[in-house]
């Protein structure tokens, strides 16, 4: 721990047996030194910690008022938005805030995409922030299926149902999952009960996340190692000041459709009381499954594996994949601002990622301009693991990167008259 | 620093575009859009409006379709009083009990019941309307894709006569913005269906336009709060948000 001095009788006191200022301050205080060069998109990993935080504070207090049994859930969660004062508005922002989340760490992950953030020394901190988005996804799955609307249950229906793929005993996992021989009560109890530990999970992962990070530091745009205290500004005052303005942008934009389009990123179904009997004529997930949801649809039958089957392989593949990237790409320059082949790359993909959340919004048997939805989310979906499996390995032998800066503190000086903003 | 502000308002912008909701319906058949008081962000309900909706509903709709989510109480969201709720609470009769010999009895409502339902269960809803299941009332603003607009254009989408060569089920009604064309709905409204008490003249498309209003109402009651709120903590944290930019701007000034 710092020698830090502390003058206040009490913080020596304390400090002296618990270490936690100097703790504190080493993490995000000013003892935390951090590549000067940051520019807005190392905003998003903060913004994501403190929606996590909303969403467990919000979610404790509707706990309070909910009821997971299949009688009541739905007018449970009708009589937060009724009777509890100001339930409609915790409501409205754990709705909201769920989608945010996913934003929030959708471009987080392209960031690290674009400026090579999962490379060496920082493999496991990716591998460990993979952990945390499907712990989201599982956590953000199960919240949907509480309000016990058409879509909560049908959702809930087909999601599950997908493990009945597994060989030989995918019948009896299903049982094992819903506790019961459908989607019943018993289910929606355990996910009650898992959607309350599993954002705790991620609190977890996320702290091992953080730690991991102040091992190496932050990455920075032009991925050159932190050579000396000249490429560094403590985190406080300057990124806490920063993470600061960009909270505000943020919360904005967040407070919009929290206050003035709450069911902007909901179905209208779901305000239907969940009906076993009706099947609602177009089951679609929450908009951030969408291209998980085109994968998992896109896959044909293979040889002895049923389309079934090779759909939710494809579709754990799809994140699972990501694992492997810190080792796939072998280029030793991690930003993509030198690496003028894989910087193409990356946009070409990122506009893949958009075309099967585009695929996974329609149908499989519609047409667009002829070409059934089915065939492109089959084009997208290949070529989503292509980038992985084939064009990255490839592009990071075979390009001639340009030669980054000497050093941050160089790269600083030498653009200081455009700002490194 | 320019670039940041830009930014900023481009993605206020682009949220502004994103909340103009759809307005497709079933089968891709464009709702007429109409000028509702209570869309936009300042947007509140039409309490006149409102008020006849609810005597809609009580003289129409209730026949067939409940409104369970609803405590009469609540009607002083709509500006009625506390002697008025009382008195239309009084008009209905719910099941009560089991007194102290143990049994169940009707009494009138009173302001903390909820709506009376017209039928018992579902079962008896089916048997007296053909096999169909009158839907609640409370959340179909919020169910349905187009809400308001969808709901209008429904009760105001009747045809007497099908277009030649479609065939309707017995029993059943076309309608050109229910999914399918054949609702098993009965035409439930047409000019002087009520008789308003405020003496607004009762044409189709006003009772329509006033229960469609009330339904709004009744799927959002925390509308008007909402929005009232959402002005404020918008306001103030485009202030915050000025302020922590200046100060941002001021901590790293000596760094460039």
């Amino acid at each position: 721990m710092s020698n830090k001095f502390y003058e206040n009788p009490v913080i020596k006191w304390i400090e002296y047996r618990l270490p936690i200022f100097s703790f504190i301050d080493e993490s995000v205080g000013s003892g935390y030194p951090t590549p000067k060069n940051l520019n807005y998109w190392w905003n998003f990993g903060s913004l994501a910690g403190i929606v996590l935080t909303i969403m467990i504070v919000t979610g404790i207090v509707l706990a309070m008022s909910y009821t997971p049994h299949v009688d009541y859930a739905f007018e449970s969660v009708e009589r937060i938005m009724r009777d509890v004062n100001y339930g409609w508005l915790m409501r409205y922002i754990h709705m909201n805030g769920g989608s945010m989340f996913f934003l929030l760490v959708y471009i987080h992950m392209f960031r690290g995409l674009y400026y090579g953030s999962y490379k060496e020394p920082r493999e496991l901190l990716w591998i460990i922030g993979v952990f945390i988005i499907l712990a989201m996804m599982a956590t953000a799955f199960m919240g949907y299926v509480l309000p016990w609307g058409q879509q909560s249950f049908w959702a809930a229906t087909v999601i599950t149902n997908l493990f009945s793929a597994v060989p030989l005993i995918g019948d009896s996992i299903v049982t094992w999952l819903w506790g019961g021989f459908s989607v019943d009560n018993p289910t929606l109890n355990r996910f009650f009960s898992f959607h309350y530990l599993l954002p705790f999970v991620i609190f977890a992962l996320v702290f091992v996340h953080l730690w991991a990070l102040h091992v190496h530091k932050s990455n920075n745009p032009i991925g050159v190692d932190i050579k000396g205290p000249q490429d560094t500004i403590p985190f406080h005052p300057y990124y806490t000041m920063k993470d600061l303005y960009g909270l505000g942008v943020f919360m904005i934009f967040f407070m919009f459709f929290v206050f003035f389009a709450p069911n902007f990123f909901a179905e209208p179904d779901n305000y239907i009381k969940a009906n076993p009997l009706v099947t609602p004529t177009h089951i679609v997930p929450e908009w951030y499954f969408l291209p998980a949801y085109a994968v998992l649809r896109a896959v044909p039958d293979i040889w002895f594996i049923s389309a079934k089957l090779g759909g939710v392989i494809a579709m754990f593949g799809f994140t699972l994949v990501l694992l492997l990237l810190p080792w796939l790409d072998r280029s030793p320059v991690r930003s993509a601002r030198f690496r003028p082949i894989y910087r193409q790359f990356f946009w070409v993909f990122f506009i893949d990622c958009i075309i099967l959340g585009w695929v996974g919004a329609n149908t499989p048997d519609a047409v667009f301009h002829g070409i059934p939805f089915l065939w492109i989310g089959r084009a997208a979906t290949v070529y989503y693991f292509a980038h992985f499996l084939i064009l990255i390995p490839l592009i990071s032998i075979l390009e001639k990167p340009k030669m980054p800066p000497q050093s941050i503190s160089a790269a600083v000086t030498g653009t200081a008259s455009k700002g490194a903003e | 620093m320019r670039k940041t502000i830009k930014a900023t308002l481009l993605v206020m912008a682009m949220s502004l575009t994103f909340a103009a909701g759809p307005v497709i319906a079933a089968e891709g058949i464009k709702l007429p859009a109409r000028n509702w008081s209570f869309t936009g962000m300042f947007g509140t309900f039409d309490r006149g409006s409102q008020q006849r909706g609810l005597q809609v509903y009580l003289e129409v709709c209730a026949s067939c379709h409940s409104l369970r989510l609803l405590a009469y109480r609540n009607l002083a969201g709509i500006g009625f009083s506390e002697d008025q709720i009382k008195a239309i609470a009084a008009e209905a009769e719910v099941t009560d009990g089991p007194n102290e010999e143990g049994e169940m009895f009707d009494r009138p409502a009173r302001p903390s019941d909820r709506f009376a339902s017209p039928f018992p269960n579902d079962n008896a809803a089916r048997a007296s309307n053909n096999g169909a299941l009158p839907p609640d009332l409370s959340l179909m603003v919020k169910a349905r894709k187009g809400g308001a607009d969808y709901l209008h254009a429904l009760l105001t989408g009747y045809k007497e006569e099908p277009p030649a060569g479609f065939t309707l089920g017995d029993g059943m009604n076309y309608n050109t913005y229910f999914a399918g064309h054949q609702i098993a709905m009965a035409p439930p409204i047409a000019d002087d269906a009520v008789e308003y008490a405020d003496g607004t003249k009762a044409t189709a498309k006003q009772i329509a336009t006033d229960i469609s209003t009330f339904l709004a109402w009744t799927a959002e009651p925390e509308l008007e709060e909402r929005k009232r709120l959402g002005i404020k903590v918008l306001l103030f944290l485009i202030v915050l948000t000025a302020m922590l930019y200046a100060v941002k701007r001021q901590i790293w000034k000596d760094l460039h």
